[in-house]
């Protein structure tokens, strides 16, 4: 783990399946790293198999049994409307990852091309993109919640708006600088001396190189989702209720918090183990792949 | 130096001027009329003709923009419909507690995440630095607010030690610092984590510097070498981190506020976008963007005056 | 030789913990400085001079392990002292010029308070020391020196850089000067200049200076002995008479013949020496230089020469040297 700057180094970046295992073997060898994947991995399968190890309906009511601590039957307890809390929120995380992906998705593809236009586009093209994502990214991100909130309504799709918006600067600058570089590297004014076009070019050489810092933005990023859309709906401006999100189940438990603290404990725990995960992962990837980046919070 | 100052400031002007304006259209082309929406379905169209014409909804919108960007330069930012008070009595009413909570957050996180990042960068690879490194990792992995919930249930549901509502009783100084702790404690967790780890990485890229070396070689004291030389150099991406970090800030402390049921523009943002109260709303928002701007620039021209290189000079 | 050394390196062996292995950076060099006389050491990137700076001063980095041998500096071992007594030394008994003084002098910090500091072990009043680097700025021809120690080294063009960094080496009027390629940053009028006012001042104090270049004019010019070094090794060692007008090894001859400035007809290819320093974590069997060298027989793949006396103060480590003893 050095913090001397290196270059970075493109033998380790995934550009096939060969440096990619090897990678992982070193991400596994760092402690962190190896907690962090075991995180992941916990949660990525508790959401996909929310359906299967839920033990009630996520949504039943059953005001007899409100607010009860956890017990054989109710592994974490029972909120105000008796609704066990332990299938919420496995319910909660599958619409946790599915608004990160589809949201992070959705910002990196613009991200990218937005980032293609900076870089290869003329000068004040860049410069205007680059005092956009600037400004954007430094702006509070509640604020502008607010603000769609107060256009669109609180809404799953609210959140979904919020977080491409405010993600597409992170990725955009990223593509961009990569794009820079290679404009003016060499091979590539060889390239196109030879006649390659465009997407030969994007293809062949941005794209390898781009792909695994993206990977590690991606992952760095997914925390950072999670928690706009968990605060959002927190604040009641995401997921509608009776929708379980980790934020509405922590809200809900708020109201009752000095009746019975299991509520917040429960609602609280996936999100910490979710964002510790992933940036444990995320930590771990960019030492293995580029100690530089370290710098840039 | 002074015509940096002074293009540096335009640009923040530029920038207000940009947002609001931004807003201003975002906000009136929400589906429906803003009229009806403020005073109801049932109100009598006489109220709503006397209410558009007030609020000078008539204007074409370029007009209105306009307009409002001039009664805010005179420091004029309208009134509340509801409550028929000025929006810059609310507004300011409200500001100076969430002002108070950012910088006891930040302030408190750099008490203990500036030492931490140093400690880390003198004695690296040792024990100290792997815990402070996953110490920082982990706050700045954790939500605020769910630190907020967490630190409630701890200290004032469990423990009872602090409370968990409110402001104080507006009297004695002791209630507000009393009730500042744990808010002020939750918005400044993840900066320990993000100051910590930046005071570390920039001190030890400053202690790998020829300069540096150069120190060591005349036989200077370490001592003398780490705060003098080094940190001294290391301190300044601290300033622009926690300038351009004012997003961040505004956003925890809103969450804060609400968690707490703390009075602060975040609390007044909140409650006003929720009630569809646009004057406050509009108010709000232009105070939070000018306090941004303001805070960025500020960090900006903070630097150009510690590192001399900065300074662009002919 | 009985003229007393101000400085003796003896048999040093320094190496690197490093993932590869032990890299042996240094492996017995020997090196002496005599009293009042300017020694150069040549030799090109990664031959160890830095190294064996570092470790006349004791900044060597972590994984340095210093396996055996000694640097004796007014009598004492300072491989044997401890880091309180090597600060004592730095900056008063022996000083440093590095190479690039726009990276090497503080950016934040005015010159002044920087000549200031590192007389801090000094009881004598700010004023005092303050007078001192005025006066120490004039003997190195900075001009208006008063008012200039508020200024910023960025504000100061190169050659003027420089000569602030060897006034700040001088002030305490060292014993040993060690000068890391001091004029390398400079473009060649500048160069001219400093070495000049450097051997003026060594001349007005007497102290004994290190200079480490690969510029062989310079050396020329300015140095009474010169060691060559070649991946860690001192591979020849003599009088300036002796290096540049009956050099031995071969690594020195070629080095003499690359040098640009001796080439006597305008030519497009400039000659090199060709191959590479060998891999100091994996070091060949016989001579280090063997590789490269278009003079090697058969025993030098094999056995690594010892050191043979050529003349007085003239050896070198090479076969052929050994094959033809001229004492």
């Amino acid at each position: 783990m050095s913090d001397t700057t290196t270059r970075l180094d493109t033998t380790q970046l995934p550009g096939n399946w060969q440096n990619f295992r090897r990678a992982l073997k070193r991400v596994l060898r760092e402690p962190l790293g190896a907690l962090g994947l075991t995180l992941v991995v916990f949660v990525l399968v508790s959401a996909i198999g929310a359906d299967w190890f839920s033990s009630h309906e996520p949504n039943k009511i059953d005001i007899k049994s409100k607010l009860q601590p956890p017990s054989a039957e109710h592994i974490l307890g029972t909120d105000q409307l008796g609704r066990d809390i332990y299938s919420r929120v496995l319910v909660g995380g599958q619409i946790a990852l599915k608004v990160s992906l589809v949201s992070i998705g959705i910002a990196l593809v613009i991200g990218l091309s937005l980032g293609l236009i900076a870089g290869f586009g003329p000068r004040w093209l860049d410069n205007s993109l680059m005092l956009l994502f600037d400004s954007v990214r430094s702006f509070p991100t509640v604020m502008f919640a607010l603000a769609v909130v107060t256009l669109f309504g609180p809404s799953l799709n609210t959140v979904m708006i919020v977080v491409i918006v405010t993600q597409i600067p992170i990725y955009g600058r990223m593509v961009r600088s990569q794009t820079l570089a290679l404009r003016d590297a060499e091979f590539i004014l060889a390239e196109r001396a030879l006649g390659a076009g465009f997407f030969r070019i994007i293809g062949m050489h941005m794209l390898p190189n781009v792909i695994g810092p993206l990977l590690i933005l991606a992952s760095m990023d997914i925390p950072f989702v999670i928690t706009i859309e968990a605060g959002l709906s927190f604040l009641g401006m995401g997921v509608r209720p009776p929708t379980p999100s980790w934020g509405t189940i922590l809200n809900d438990g708020y109201s009752y918090i000095y009746n019975t603290p299991w509520p917040v404990i429960a609602g609280g725990i996936p999100v910490i183990l979710t964002t510790l995960g992933f940036t444990f992962l995320g930590e771990s990837l960019r030492d293995v792949f580029d100690p530089k980046l370290r710098k840039e919070i | 130096m002074w015509l940096y100052f002074l293009k540096r400031v335009l640009l923040g002007i530029l920038i207000v001027v940009v947002a609001v304006s931004l807003l201003y259209s975002m906000i009136h082309m929400v589906p429906g009329d803003p009229v009806k929406t403020i005073l109801g379905p049932r109100a009598s169209p006489e109220l709503q003709a006397q209410i558009r014409d007030k609020m000078g909804l008539n204007d074409p919108l370029p007009v209105q923009i306009v307009k409002f960007i001039g009664r805010v330069a005179q420091g004029d930012l309208g009134e509340d419909v509801f409550k028929r008070k000025s929006v810059n009595t609310i507004v300011f009413e409200q500001l100076p507690h969430t002002i108070y909570l950012v910088l006891a957050g930040i302030g408190w996180a750099m008490l203990v995440g500036i030492p931490l990042g140093c400690l880390s960068a003198i004695y690296r690879y040792s024990i100290i630095d792997r815990i402070a490194g996953i110490l920082s990792v982990s706050c700045i992995a954790i939500p605020t607010f769910v630190v907020a919930l967490y630190s409630v249930l701890l200290f004032a549901v469990t423990l009872k030690w602090l409370p968990a509502i409110g402001a104080g009783d507006g009297e004695s100084l002791g209630s507000y610092i009393s009730h500042l702790i744990l808010p002020a404690f939750a918005v400044g967790l993840g900066w320990v984590g993000y100051l910590a780890r930046l005071v570390r990485a920039s001190m030890l890229e400053v202690m790998g510097e020829a300069h540096v070396r150069t120190a060591r070689a005349f036989g200077l004291p370490e001592r003398t070498i780490v705060f003098k030389y080094v940190l001294r150099l290391a301190i300044l991406p601290t300033i622009t981190l926690v300038g351009m970090g004012i997003g961040i800030l505004l956003s925890s402390a809103v969450f804060t506020e609400i968690v707490f049921a703390r009075p602060g523009i975040g609390r007044l943002i909140y409650d006003a976008v929720t009630s569809r109260n646009y004057p406050v709303v509009m108010g709000s928002v232009l105070v939070t963007t000018v306090l941004f701007v303001i805070s960025t620039t500020i960090a900006d021209l903070v630097n150009a005056l510690v590192d001399p290189r900065l300074r662009p000079e002919k | 030789m009985a003229t007393e050394n101000v400085l003796e390196i003896s048999k040093l062996n320094v190496g690197f913990a490093t993932e590869r292995g032990m890299l042996k950076a240094l492996r017995d060099v020997d090196l002496s400085i005599p009293v009042g006389s300017i020694v150069g050491v040549v030799g090109e990137s990664g031959c160890g001079k830095s190294t064996m700076i570092n470790a006349i001063i004791g900044l060597l980095a972590h994984n340095a392990r210093v396996s055996s041998g000694s640097i004796v500096f007014e009598g004492s071992d300072l491989l044997q002292k401890s880091e309180r007594e090597l600060r004592d030394i730095r900056g008063t008994r022996i000083s440093m010029v590095f190479q690039d003084p726009m990276v090497s002098l503080n950016p934040v910090l005015s010159i002044g308070t920087q000549m200031i500091d590192i007389q801090y072990r000094d009881a004598i009043s700010k004023a005092q020391k303050r007078a001192r680097s005025i006066e120490m700025l004039n003997r190195v021809g900075i001009p208006d020196p008063e008012s200039r120690l508020n200024n910023y080294p960025h504000q100061f063009s190169g050659g003027m850089r420089q000569r602030i960094a060897i006034a700040m080496a001088l002030q305490a009027e060292p014993a040993l000067l060690i000068a890391d390629e001091p004029t390398t940053a400079l473009d060649a009028t500048l160069e001219v200049q400093i070495i000049h006012r450097l051997r003026d001042l060594q001349h007005s104090m007497g102290c004994s200076i290190l200079f480490i270049s690969h510029h062989l004019g310079v050396i020329a010019e300015l140095c009474d002995y010169v060691v060559v070094m070649y991946g860690g090794e001192v591979v020849e060692r003599g009088t300036v008479r002796d290096i540049f007008h009956r050099p031995a090894h071969p690594y020195t001859c070629k080095l003499l013949e690359c040098d640009p400035a001796r080439i006597v007809e305008t030519t497009r290819s400039l000659p090199t020496i060709p191959g590479e320093i060998p891999d100091l974590a994996n070091l060949p069997r016989g001579c280090i230089f063997a590789d490269r060298c278009d003079r090697k027989i058969d025993i030098c793949s094999e056995v690594a020469p010892s050191t043979s006396e050529l003349a007085g103060h003239h050896w070198t480590r090479c076969h052929l040297a050994a094959a033809e003893p001229t004492a």
